[in-house]
């Protein structure tokens, strides 16, 4: 079985991003940019589902500039077989991924889908539900817990009221939450033997995918900043503030 | 333009944040339409066609609605989408779920997560945690939209719409719901709680996280929340993180103890009305946020906080 993961490379979680001041969007330039962490977990869950022998081959995928390349050899470094980067300059949109991704998922056939719930960039949280409904496969969005079995994946979510567990059969999409796996460092040994793991670079064009953004960004602004009050000595003090200053209890 | 709102609940009880995606909703147009599809959810219709603003309540009851897989609900959704300009749903792990797919199906965009209607086709969401505001225009056929519940106002109940039953589109899920585990809990809903106390990995562990902020908590009539460090370290359940890619909460009161403040929790309380942090470290970020910061070891101020707040 082969399992396709798409990582998106993102502005590294532990960095505090500046709004442009002509309001034309967020400074990503000289920024560290990192593998979203969503996706990191997604590789993980896929290595180890190859590394369980349920898997035969995991292969990466990734969207965008040629900086993705470096993404793609993080994941190979980690355990991903191979990659396949899409080549786009400007950034694409969840549906355009989606439908890039179709494309490579018949190219591929792989039986598993494993992404991201979400982008810490856009946080949009949208791409596995879309391309799920592309292929029309079952869906299993926000995973805390993976088992593949006889051809079914039986996955917990995490879900507003608590838990829940489905069950279905494959080819299905999976997308990761935070407490699916804790992701593994890279060895050195491993990002040396990631180099020479196979990369192809394929177009959109090439997949007959439009990647034109449907949605247009009108500006982006700065938010109303929180100001920091006061700090109180006591309870006391605090419960006073509470009750007679704020009012709200 | 007429907009359909998508409404959750568990086939008992409507969820509070459709009242909020109805107001949403309500900033684009006048003709709020509200699906109701569930099994055995007559109670629910009874309920929605109360709230105010909403012309009709589509009930569509059959028995592969009961789980709400987002692969039937999607179906049901796109068997009535001609007639709507606006498809909303809340922002909420249901509404997150299934629209995407409905969207995907119609080949148009969707709009995540907005917290500001501008104009039918302009609307504001967050990005970047929370760290940036994007305005974003769809010139799409129909407009998908998810509402993050927050940032708008519960619609009214008092109105009297009509319920129109809908037929069931034919069952297409391959999923099978094999278990749940629903955190039961006679508090107040995290996501619409008016005081909100959260924990973080200051508390240590669960006994500890238990032993001070649930008297707090049922001294102030307070939902429990917690960091995803607390979750991670189990602590408490999943559907207690605020943040990011947790809950986003605004109360009038949001009390953090043992709580960092990084970024991604921020995000998911800071339009909160008033919001206090007890933290031993004087640097921790949470009180740049914080309207009144009481650094202390949270063992002692805790408990004397519960103390103070009984007299
Ligand atoms: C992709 C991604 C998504 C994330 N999503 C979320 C999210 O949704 N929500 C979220 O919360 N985090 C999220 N995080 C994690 C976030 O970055 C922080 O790691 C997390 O919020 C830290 O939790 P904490 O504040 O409880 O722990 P810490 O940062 O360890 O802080 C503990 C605090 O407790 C204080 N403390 C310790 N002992 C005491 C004592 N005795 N008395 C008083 N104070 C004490 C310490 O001074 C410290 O400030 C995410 C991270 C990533 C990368």
């Amino acid at each position: 079985m082969k399992i396709l993961v798409p990582v998106k490379r993102v502005v590294d979680a532990n960095v505090k991003i500046r709004v442009k001041s002509d309001g034309s969007g967020v400074e990503t330039a000289n920024l560290k940019l990192s593998m979203n962490p969503f996706d990191e977990i997604a590789v993980e869950e896929a290595v180890r589902l190859k590394e369980a022998g349920i898997a035969s081959e995991v292969v990466a995928v990734s969207i965008g500039d040629t900086g993705c390349q470096e993404t793609l050899r993080a994941a190979m470094a980690v355990g991903a077989d191979a990659a396949i980067h899409v080549e786009a300059d400007t950034a694409t949109q969840p549906l355009a991924v989606a439908k890039l991704l179709q494309a490579i998922v018949a190219k591929e056939q792989p039986q598993l889908v494993i992404c991201g719930k979400q982008a810490i960039d856009d946080d949009a949280n949208q791409v596995g539900q879309m391309l799920a409904a592309l292929l029309d496969w079952p869906q299993a969005t926000f995973a805390s817990r993976v088992q593949i079995a006889g051809g079914e994946a039986t996955v917990t979510r995490e879900i507003d009221g608590g838990l829940e567990t489905l069950a279905m059969p494959l080819p299905a999409v999976i997308s990761t939450d935070l407490r699916l796996n804790e992701p593994r460092y890279a060895s050195l040994p491993n990002i040396m033997k990631a180099k020479k793991k196979p990369l192809a670079t394929v177009s959109p064009a090439e997949l007959d995918v439009d990647i034109a953004p449907r949605l247009k960004v009108v500006s982006v602004d700065e938010p109303s900043v929180r100001q920091a009050g006061k700090l109180v000595s006591d309870v006391a003090e605090l419960v006073g503030m509470l009750r007679n200053e704020a009012k709200v209890i | 333009m007429a907009i359909l709102v998508v409404a959750e609940h568990d086939n008992q009880q409507l969820k509070a944040a459709t009242l909020n995606t109805v107001t949403a909703a309500s900033l684009v147009g006048q003709d709020v339409d509200l699906l109701i599809a569930g099994a055995q959810c007559a109670e629910v219709a009874r309920q929605a066609a109360q709230i105010r603003g909403v012309r009709k309540v589509l009930h569509c009851d059959a028995a592969h609605y009961a789980d709400q897989t987002a692969e039937n609900l999607a179906a049901l959704i796109l068997s009535v989408s001609a007639s709507y300009s606006h498809l909303f749903a809340p922002a909420s792990s249901f509404g997150k779920n299934v629209m995407p797919r409905v969207a995907a199906r119609l080949d148009v965009a969707q709009v995540s997560e907005i917290t500001a209607v501008e104009a039918p086709n302009r609307f504001v969401r967050p990005i970047y945690a929370g760290n940036a505001l994007a305005t974003i225009e769809s010139d799409d056929p129909v407009k998908v939209v998810t509402v993050r519940a927050t940032a708008f106002a519960a619609a009214e109940m008092g109105g009297s719409a009509s319920v129109e039953p809908l037929s069931a589109s034919p069952d297409v899920s391959k999923v099978r719901v094999v278990g749940r585990e629903l955190t039961q809990s006679a508090r107040p809903e995290l996501g619409n709680a008016k005081i909100v106390v959260s924990g973080g990995r200051g508390l240590g562990n669960g006994e500890q996280y238990r032993a001070l902020l649930e008297p707090l908590a049922d001294r102030l009539n307070a939902a429990l929340g917690a960091s995803r460090a607390a979750v991670d370290a189990g602590y408490v359940p999943n559907d207690f993180q605020v943040g990011q890619t947790g809950k986003v909460v605004a109360p009038q009161l949001y009390l953090a103890v043992g709580i960092s403040g990084a970024i991604q929790h921020l995000a998911g309380m800071k339009d909160s009305k008033i919001v206090v942090a007890i933290n031993k470290d004087p640097d921790a970020p949470i009180f740049q946020v914080a309207d009144y910061g009481l650094v202390a070891d949270l063992f002692e101020a805790v408990p004397q906080l519960t103390a103070a707040l009984a007299q």
